[in-house]
């Protein structure tokens, strides 16, 4: 499951990622790395992107991006 | 002596930056509003020491240009100390970076900044234990108050003079031993950085540092590669999470010993994104929101331009009546009068509550909601909701829009956003649209331009983007919490740009006023004015208008103010018909960047895009305006 499948408001866990290293790098210094939390808050109309928390931080990441992080729910 | 301010993206450096140094960088409560370095000289106790100011990054990886800006100025110059700043109420996030500083063997003095913020959410941090823990000096700072400023930078002195380099944090076993033996193994060659965070660097698979490790000590790729792959092969992850996780785990711990959750006293402040970035509601709020920052923008300006215009016409019938003669003199003191009047009466009544409005904006953290919600938008001309960035500073100045296009990741991005960032109406060509269009013939007309803009920018990286498709792999942007701005911030800001339109480009308007008065006088200005005339017979203009448009090339507020000029009179209503009006500022809206967007281009992507971006600009130049007149044909 990836990020895109998780309904608004749940908490989950970051198992793994798909994609290049210069993407995870990115996303690991966001605080995207395995075992951390993340919670959906909302996703924005017209198939736009994702407002996540992650590590006490809201971060914005576009479908593509998010469809690269694997998780499961708590 | 030189100090650096690193810090992660929008943790107030640059705020603090301008605090001793006078108003030098810009600010704004948004990621990556610096994105290269600046230095000034700066007097701490009565003596000079060289401030840095570098771009916000997360950590050390260097993974978009703007961040690498980071890394390698920590290599490539002597800093005595560094004065990290990290935001109070992202504590664990931000001593990511301070560990990571602290592997680079610099001294270095950590400023907690937004304590006010950090209190109204009921958390207390305890400083000193910290200051204890890492063994450096911590300090409590309020940067956008001036609260703590003084302080940091004492220390910052004290611990530069005494060269007292921290004793970085221990990483769990496994990646200990790899991190020495990496260090060891690094015979030869001068490291500006301490071997410690080469090593550490290395095991991250920073491809440019291992390069150079690499040509130094041949053979020493292989021993990385072969930690890399033990190290994977126990914990079946990569090296680079591994450090980052053993990062978090120290920061975590810190931050547990440190701090106290106390009463929140949050209010609706955090409420607001539930209606802000409402799925409906949120769009009416922005169409509402801009349309409102527009009233302001046309409200004020139109108040002010009339009656001074009239002012200067009547100076102008005045000192030519009085002084009675004819020639060259009476003509060259109306090209001052106009350059003068321009300035005052046609760009600052629209400038400055532009500026305010943006700078507003800017600081209460909205710019960001705009890029959540029109990051599907964006995505239609092959963009991410990021290059909304450039996007909305373009309607300040194109120059800093482009340069901020370094927060994008790859080139293909940087290139189409930096081409349509050009043919966004920046603040000068703005009042071109107010001082002519929305002057004669009305706030809609105005509007209706700002609309058409939009679409022609739309259409266009709709097809660039069917040549060259997307490839980039999307948004990643932090959500800032609201603030609210204050006036000391917001004025600086605005004055920060004022200063710079009345130092900088207004001289250049008059100089260029006066020069056309005696092109005019000796009849030079017609062979100009054939050398456009293909263009200007095109658009149904006047073939006068031609010397103005050139002369736009080099301030975009010359094609409005030497009009005066080209056409004999201010009182453009009676000179131009409304069709003319409009062809004639679409055509300026759209065509050949200014020369300081020219060059800035060149710097940033090099000479074939500058060229490619001109061309692609008076193409879409002439097709928009022709569409313009092909509008008016059929429906006026």
């Amino acid at each position: 499951m990836n990020l895109l499948n998780v309904k608004n408001g749940k908490w989950v866990r970051v198992t793994n990622f798909r994609g290049g290293r210069g993407m995870q790098r990115r996303l690991a210094q966001l605080g995207f790395l395995p075992g951390n939390k993340v919670r959906v808050i909302r996703a924005a109309p017209f198939h736009g992107p994702l407002l996540l928390e992650v590590e006490g931080r809201e971060i914005v990441l576009g479908r593509g991006v998010a469809s690269h992080i694997i998780v499961e729910y708590i | 002596m030189r100090l650096a301010l690193i810090g992660q993206p929008n943790c107030g450096k640059s705020t603090l930056f301008n605090q001793v140094a006078g108003y030098k960088a810009e600010t704004g409560n948004f990621p990556g509003t610096t994105v290269s370095f600046k230095e000034t000289k700066v007097r701490v106790l009565g003596e000079v020491v060289e401030l840095v100011d570098l771009p916000g990054t997360y950590s050390l990886l260097g993974t978009n240009p703007a961040e690498r800006v980071v890394l390698d100025y920590l290599i490539a110059k002597k800093i005595d100390a560094v004065i990290n700043v990290i935001d109070a109420t992202h504590l664990v996030q931000g001593l990511l970076l301070t560990l990571e500083l602290m592997e680079m063997g610099r001294p270095i003095v950590l400023a907690i900044n937004m304590m006010d913020e950090a209190s109204r959410q009921g958390l207390k941090i305890d400083g000193e234990k910290l200051s204890e823990l890492l063994g450096i000096p911590v300090l409590p700072m309020i940067a956008s108050r001036g609260k703590g400023v003084r302080e940091t930078f004492v220390q910052a002195r004290r611990i530069a003079k005494e060269k007292k380099v921290p004793q970085p944090q221990k990483y769990e076993n496994e990646i200990e031993s790899a991190v020495t033996d990496l260090k060891d193994k690094m015979k030869q060659g001068e490291f500006p950085i301490s071997r410690r965070a080469i090593a550490v660097k290395l095991l991250e698979g920073d491809p440019e540092i291992t390069k150079q490790v690499e040509g130094k000590n041949p053979g020493m790729i292989d021993i990385i590669h072969g930690h890399l792959d033990t190290l994977c092969h126990h914990s079946s992850r990569q090296a680079v999470w591994m450090v980052a996780t053993e990062r978090q785990k120290i920061a975590r711990a810190l931050s547990r010993k440190i701090t106290k959750q106390g009463k929140s006293h949050l209010s609706i402040r955090d409420r607001l994104d539930d209606y802000l970035l409402h799925p409906i509601f949120g769009y009416i709020f922005l169409v509402v929101i801009l349309a409102g920052f527009f009233a302001l923008i046309y409200g004020i300006g139109n108040w002010m331009e009339a009656p001074l215009l009239g002012f200067f016409d009547n100076l102008t019938d005045l000192i030519v009546k009085r002084l009675n003669v004819e020639g060259l003199l009476p003509q060259l003191i109306v090209g001052t009068i106009q350059g003068v009047s321009g300035g005052l009466a046609i760009v600052l009544p629209y400038l400055v509550p532009f500026l305010l409005g943006l700078g507003f904006l800017e600081d209460i953290g909205y710019l960001t909601r705009i890029a959540f919600l029109a990051d599907a938008l964006m995505h239609r001309m092959g963009l991410h909701g990021k290059a909304i960035v450039p996007f909305i500073l373009g309607y300040g100045c194109s120059v800093p829009a482009i340069m901020s296009t370094r927060i994008m990741e790859n080139k293909r991005d940087r290139i189409l956003s930096a081409a349509l960032v050009t043919m966004i109406p920046c603040a000068a060509r703005l009042s071109v649209i107010f001082g002519l269009v929305s002057f004669y013939l009305g706030p809609w007309a105005a509007l209706g331009i700002y609309f058409f803009n939009i679409l022609v920018i739309a259409i266009t990286g709709r097809i660039i983007t069917h040549f060259i498709p997307e490839d980039s792999p999307g948004l990643i942007l932090e959500m800032p919490v609201y603030r609210l701005p204050t006036l000391r911030t917001v004025t600086a800001k605005v004055w920060f740009r004022v200063r710079e339109f009345i130092f900088e480009a207004w001289p250049l308007l008059i100089l260029g006023s006066i020069t056309l008065a005696g092109l005019n006088y000796y009849s030079i200005t017609q062979y100009l004015d054939i050398l456009f005339r293909p263009f200007t017979w095109m658009l149904g203009l006047p073939s006068r208008v031609g010397t103005p448009l050139i002369f736009g090339i080099f301030r975009k507020e010359l094609s409005l103010i030497m009009l005066a000029q080209a056409l004999g009179t201010t009182n453009f209503g009676a000179v131009l018909t409304p069709e003319q009006m409009i062809s004639y500022t679409i055509f300026v809206v759209f065509y050949i960047p200014c020369i300081a967007t020219m060059v800035v281009i060149k710097n940033e992507l090099g000479n074939r895009s500058m060229w490619l971006i001109t061309g692609l600009s008076m193409l879409v130049a002439i097709i928009a305006a022709l569409f313009s007149r092909l509008l008016f044909f059929f429906f006026v």
